[in-house]
């Protein structure tokens, strides 16, 4: 019974606030406007915000060593769960089936362990360093926390699922999943899609100024 | 007081618009801004990572901009932004920010801090938490013309000097010259040499250029405490003398926030394009170099290094220019280990040199840029920016180093082809 709810109309639920409340933070970020810069440009914004949009994926070597720690944590979360989230096959055929219609190619079973392992680190770095740095201490709120916890239950649900093969942690994992989809749009955690703006705005008005950003 | 807390507030509201709304819902608090800016580097006090600067104003976006803050705003979950965060966050906002834009290139999410203080302190400005000594100068502008009290009559003075020394004629309010030139009060009262340089570098290259009596002051005070309407009169006596003079292009003088206000930020205060082309003064000998106008001769043997002025450089643009005007006349220019774009500043940006306050605070960060340039092993320091000349001047005493500090436009006006100075 409450496997079909979860498996059925919540994750319909959970999937319709994703998208609608996703859609809405953008549009509502978009509809605050900005005033048109009337200042000569020197150089191109709209290279500029593309640009930028991908250089600051690039690792920066004038960070301190503190710093330093951060990035890369940061690359082995993000692009552990990146692969885990689109080329890990349980997901891929889940998507076929409920969201997409078709399949795509998926890592081999020992890079989805590898992903998942670098994901877990990277997530694990960044958290410890939330709670033990004097900067992150001093900036982080409920909303950092309360991300970081539901992103690693739902990594770890999802690891145990696959190991155990239990319907039952398939379904906790799904559970959590969609609680994470629900939270999402209201959370910290729309800097998935906001980065691109942030990064393209910046990117426009420092490219306008012929400055690579 | 009241009644100007709310305006303040009402300010800081209409600064949020989609660039901060993006910044603010992109932030992850990772912290990394901490790393960038040498207030947090040099004391380590968490307090000073750059975007911790900017809690008023997030929680006002907060609270007006999240579902979890307008519901928390009903059900009375949330504080608003209160009188006691701007006298909490005063200090802050504008002792411990030059506005040197080095945390905006290190931001993985791109968010532009930089711009984003700027804009907070608008809303302090107009609440009325600002610095008294930002808030004198602002005023001495308006009334005066000059944050440092400058009237065109001390200028007059200074000319007299600089005609007597060069032979030359400074050409006053001369309508249809093709450039006219701005200057900063620091560069009449403490740096002379600047507008002997200019004069002596124009007459070389055969530049037609004037100075306007109504408006020669190129600083704007009202940018740097956050005040649109005196930033906006400040640039408004720019443009209404360049175009009564119908010049083609003004020159902004080697003063870095002086080039921001009246390159970039100008013509969005007044609402207009301009008639004619602002370029810095850098731009314009490099120019002049690479069409053959400056000529250029003999090279100093002395090592030199360059200090890239944040609102010159990193904020302005003006990237390679400099170089291609060092490699011109110093024969071993050495860069420093973080240069052009994500160069240290001095610690006297965005108006902190006009904040007695924050002096003890500023010569402690100074730290950060002594370790730069002792790591070059050059005891010459050139730049393009007469405040933070003064500031590196200061710093320099402070902690007793050997260091001389020289204003690149003033070092190829020593190397002129038919130029009189001695060279080393």
């Amino acid at each position: 019974m409450i496997g079909q709810f979860i498996d059925g109309p919540l994750w319909t639920f959970s999937l319709a606030v994703f998208v609608i409340g996703v859609v809405w933070r953008i549009v509502t970020i978009l509809m605050a406007g900005n005033r048109p810069d009337l200042s000569t440009p020197r150089g191109s914004a709209s290279s500029g915000a593309i640009r930028t949009i991908f250089s600051r994926s690039v690792y920066e070597r004038t960070a301190a060593t503190r710093g330093r720690l951060l990035q890369i944590a940061g690359y082995l979360f993000h692009i552990g769960l990146f692969a885990l989230l689109f080329f890990a096959k349980p997901h891929v055929d889940f998507y076929a089936e409920r969201i997409t219609g078709f399949g795509w190619a998926t890592m081999p079973h020992w890079a989805f362990i590898l992903s998942a392992e670098l994901a877990f680190l990277g997530l694990l770095l960044l958290w410890i360093h939330r709670l033990l740095s004097p900067v992150t201490r001093l900036l982080s709120d409920l909303d950092d926390h309360l991300g970081s916890i539901l992103v690693f239950l739902v990594m770890l649900t999802g690891c145990l699922a696959l190991a155990q093969s239990f319907e039952a942690l398939r379904l906790i994992h799904l559970l959590l999943a969609e609680l994470l989809l629900i939270y999402f749009p209201f959370s910290k955690l729309m800097h998935t899609f906001t980065f691109v703006m942030s990064r393209g705005y910046t990117g426009a008005t420092m490219g306008r100024k012929g400055v690579n950003a | 007081m009241i009644e100007q807390f709310e305006q303040g507030v009402e300010v800081l509201r209409q600064q949020i618009d989609a660039r901060i709304s993006s910044y603010f819902s992109s932030c992850v608090h990772c912290g990394l801004c901490a790393e960038a800016c040498l207030f947090y580097t040099e004391t380590h006090d968490p307090r000073y990572t750059p975007i911790y600067k900017l809690e008023p104003m997030r929680k006002l976006w907060r609270r007006e901009h999240t579902f979890w803050g307008k519901l928390g705003a009903v059900f009375g979950l949330n504080e608003p932004l209160t009188e006691q965060d701007f006298a909490d966050w005063e200090t802050l906002v504008y002792d411990s920010c030059t506005l040197c834009g080095r945390c905006s290139m290190i931001c993985p999410v791109g968010n532009d801090i930089t711009y984003m203080i700027r804009r907070q302190r608008e809303g302090f400005s107009v609440a009325g938490y600002a610095p008294e000594g930002m808030k004198e100068a602002t005023k001495r502008a308006l009334k005066i013309g000059s944050p440092m009290g400058v009237t065109f009559k001390t200028l007059k003075a200074a000319l007299a000097h600089v005609e007597r020394d060069t032979g030359l004629a400074i050409p006053i309010d001369k309508k249809g010259a093709d450039y006219m030139t701005l200057f900063s009060s620091m560069e009449v009262v403490n740096f002379p040499e600047y507008i002997e340089s200019i004069a002596r570098i124009f007459q070389a290259a055969g530049i037609s250029w004037t100075i306007s009596s109504k408006a020669f002051e190129a600083t704007n005070s009202g940018i740097q405490i956050g005040n649109r309407e005196a930033a906006a009169e400040l640039v408004n006596r720019i443009v209404v003398a360049a175009e009564e003079l119908n010049v083609k292009y003004v020159v902004s003088p080697e003063c870095g926030h002086a080039y921001t206000s009246i390159r970039w930020e100008g013509p969005n205060l007044i609402g207009r394009q301009y008639p004619f082309e602002v370029v810095h003064i850098l731009e314009l000998l490099e120019q002049l170099k690479r069409d053959g106008r400056l000529q250029l001769e003999g090279k100093s043997a002395t090592p030199m290094t360059l200090h890239d002025p944040c609102q010159i450089v990193r904020r302005g643009g003006v990237v390679q220019q400099p170089r291609e005007l060092l490699d011109g006349v110093a024969e071993t220019f050495v860069e420093m280990k973080d240069h052009g774009v994500m160069n240290w500043c001095c610690g006297g940006g965005g108006g902190v040199s006009a904040n007695d306050r924050a002096e003890p605070l500023r010569l402690r960060v100074f730290e950060r840029k002594k370790r730069q340039l002792e790591e070059t092993g050059v005891d010459t320091l050139v730049t393009a920016c007469a405040n933070c000349r003064i500031i590196l001047e200061e710093g320099i005493e402070e902690y007793e180093m050997e260091t001389e500090v020289i204003s690149l436009t003033e070092l190829v006006a020593e190397h002129l082809v038919d130029g009189s100075k001695n060279k080393e």
